[in-house]
């Protein structure tokens, strides 16, 4: 998909600017852009590393597990199809919890291991189940806190005040996770549907 | 409320995990660099797709092709009342988290951070993951190779969220 997307990015603009006759500024874009990515990412390596060493402070104190007490009968509400006693549930918990933390580092590992989980319950087939569905709604909507890395960026290019946009994100993000958990119930519902209508 | 929100998230977020840190007795500072060192090789492994993303970028709007794309939509998503300079980050947002960086990027710098566009550029950009790329990493780890839904899922939320962000940076930035 990128390769596609990258070779179609310079075939337009090479193909355009031969008719719009920008072709210098073309030459100029190539260079300046392959020393701004360098610059650019030499600006994040201090937010990033700052932000990710703040991160594994908060994993060393085991706050994944502090709120997956508080987490875990909206869990139960989110997966019906998971036993609650079952290892995926606790799996499926650390994940929820640290991507309400921000924790995306961690929440990934843990992700993984919930698929795991998830696949012992519905074992040699290359279908998603349900439970699967919801994991990825949740994580690919993933809820942010604190956007690190925009922040850098926005302190990079001298915003007024580089955290501004962190209400606003939130918001955001809320609005988009809700929105993922409905249309997950939705589809589900939906296919549960179809699924009895094929078996009468 | 919201700017209060903004302003006081970062600090309190901090103050928060040092505490909870010192209280766990965890060594705070040995946790911090073993992450930090983690942060540098993540933001140093970043530039090789950063150049290429940012190069292929600059292409595009150098070329005129951006704004053509821009112009040539412009009635319909005048219509729908979203700003033209932002679909190519709404497109790319979901395909690649290092894309859409670059996008950010020259959106910084064409438009400036505190610009409109450039905050709900911010916004896009912070308040999602990569979809494409969750979807990828999840399923390949277990074998699934029907998603069934979830693709539709994912994309649909992120359309929300590129219609939250604008709207959200519109009530909050008036």
């Amino acid at each position: 998909m990128m390769n596609i997307i990258w070779f179609g990015l310079f075939a337009v603009g090479l193909v355009v600017a031969a008719f719009t006759g920008r072709i210098d500024q073309v030459t100029e874009g190539v260079l300046g852009g392959a020393k701004d990515g360098v610059l650019v990412s030499f600006g994040l390596i201090g937010v990033i590393s700052f932000w990710l060493g703040i991160m594994r402070i908060a994993e060393d104190a085991g706050l994944v597990d502090s709120l997956a007490r508080l987490v875990s009968p909206f869990a139960r509400w989110l997966y019906p199809s998971v036993p609650p006693d079952h290892p995926a549930m606790g799996a499926l918990i650390a994940n929820m919890s640290a991507n309400i933390l921000g924790l995306g580092n961690a929440a990934t590992p843990l992700g993984l291991r919930a698929m795991r989980e998830l696949e012992t319950l519905n074992p040699g087939s290359d279908t998603a189940s349900d439970a699967m569905c919801t994991l990825l709604a949740l994580n690919t909507a993933s809820l942010t806190l604190i956007p690190a890395t925009v922040i850098g960026l926005r302190l990079e290019f001298h915003a007024k005040n580089p955290a501004d946009i962190v209400g606003s994100t939130i918001l955001a993000t809320l609005v988009a996770t809700a929105v993922a958990i409905w249309l997950d119930r939705h589809f589900r519902a939906r296919s549960a549907a179809g699924g009895r209508r094929n078996r009468a | 409320m919201i700017a209060l929100l903004s302003s006081w998230a970062l600090p309190v977020t901090l103050a928060g995990i040092l505490v909870a840190g010192a209280l766990r007795r965890v060594r705070v500072y040995d946790s911090f660099v073993a992450g930090a060192t983690d942060g540098f090789s993540t933001a140093v492994s970043l530039i090789p797709q950063l150049v290429a993303m940012m190069v292929a970028v600059n292409v595009f709007r150098a070329s005129g092709a951006l704004s053509l794309l821009i112009h040539g939509l412009a009635p319909l998503l005048d219509r729908l009342r979203f700003p033209g300079e932002l679909l190519p980050l709404a497109l790319l947002r979901p395909i690649s988290g290092s894309g859409s960086l670059a996008l950010v990027t020259d959106l910084f710098k064409h438009a400036g951070p505190d610009s409109f566009v450039g905050r709900a550029a911010s916004v896009m950009q912070g308040s999602t993951d990569t979809t494409l790329y969750v979807l990828t990493v999840y399923f390949g780890s277990v074998g699934v190779r029907r998603p069934r839904y979830a693709v539709k899922v994912g994309l649909l939320s992120d359309l929300a969220s590129v219609i939250a962000s604008v709207i959200a940076v519109r009530l909050l930035f008036p």
